[in-house]
């Protein structure tokens, strides 16, 4: 999967952009959230408070219990400020 | 018409190019937002931009598509800048034209009502204290909630204009 990191969310991960290997413990958007989280400390800083954390997949928003598939473009963002 | 553009746009030129030729429209309503020098007591030296390339654009058309769907409009027009701009400095222009001011009226006001809360930007304000990223405010999605609950005003639903 690509998995695109935006706004403070990207600089809390320390990169925007990354590929990463669907496992079976990511068949969701909220599973892959729990096993980054585990991966490194810096996830687990950014997605401490989810509620703060919005996601996409293939550029639609999504909730946690959105399925995921090794060909998705997921992305975790801060609620938008645009206008 | 939806834009993602670094460059300044033209306001009058945009506006005029957007209703070009097209006489059966009979109203015109544009908002253009603009970088404010203040942010809550902190003073704001400039600020950044970022949107997510592909995810903008798509939201962008769709939050057009729906404002067509709600009201009978000739055209519509939004741009939305990114990148480092400074206080004064234009960020979005949104405009709807129809037969009639009521339609041009709302689909303004919910374009950037919806775009507001729907469109993936993210702002960095530059403060003495350096970067701040800008919260989501309350009110935003209080503004953009509104649209859901009442749709669109009778008077000018397509449907009733016929």
């Amino acid at each position: 999967m690509k998995v695109l990191y935006f706004a403070w969310v990207r600089e809390t991960v320390g990169t925007s952009e990354e590929e990463i290997e669907q496992t079976d413990a990511m068949g969701t958007v909220g599973a892959l959230v729990a096993s980054l989280k585990q991966k490194d400390n810096v996830y687990a800083t950014a997605f401490a408070d989810e509620a703060m954390v919005r996601a996409a997949v293939n550029q639609e928003y999504v909730n946690l219990d959105h399925p995921l598939s090794n060909s998705d473009e997921v992305a975790f963002f801060p609620p938008v400020t645009g206008g | 018409m939806i834009r993602v553009q670094q460059e300044d746009f033209d306001l009058a030129g945009e506006l005029k190019s957007m209703t070009g030729g097209n006489h059966a429209i009979g109203g015109l309503c544009s908002f253009v937002g603009l970088v404010r020098d203040m942010a809550g007591a902190d003073k704001i030296s400039a600020m950044t931009l970022e949107h997510y390339p592909g995810m903008t654009e798509k939201a962008l058309r769709e939050i057009e598509a729906e404002a067509h769907d709600r009201w009978s409009l000739d055209a519509t027009l939004v741009i939305h800048r990114y990148g480092r701009l400074e206080p004064g400095d234009q960020i979005v222009l949104v405009a709807a034209a129809s037969a009639h001011r009521e339609a041009a009226f709302e689909a303004c006001h919910f374009l950037i009502d919806w775009l507001k809360t729907k469109a993936p930007f993210w702002k960095l304000e530059d403060t003495k204290d350096g970067g701040k990223w800008v919260d989501a405010r309350d009110a935003d999605d209080a503004a953009a909630l509104r649209w859901n609950n009442q749709g669109t005003n009778p008077t000018s639903d397509k449907d009733a204009a016929e």
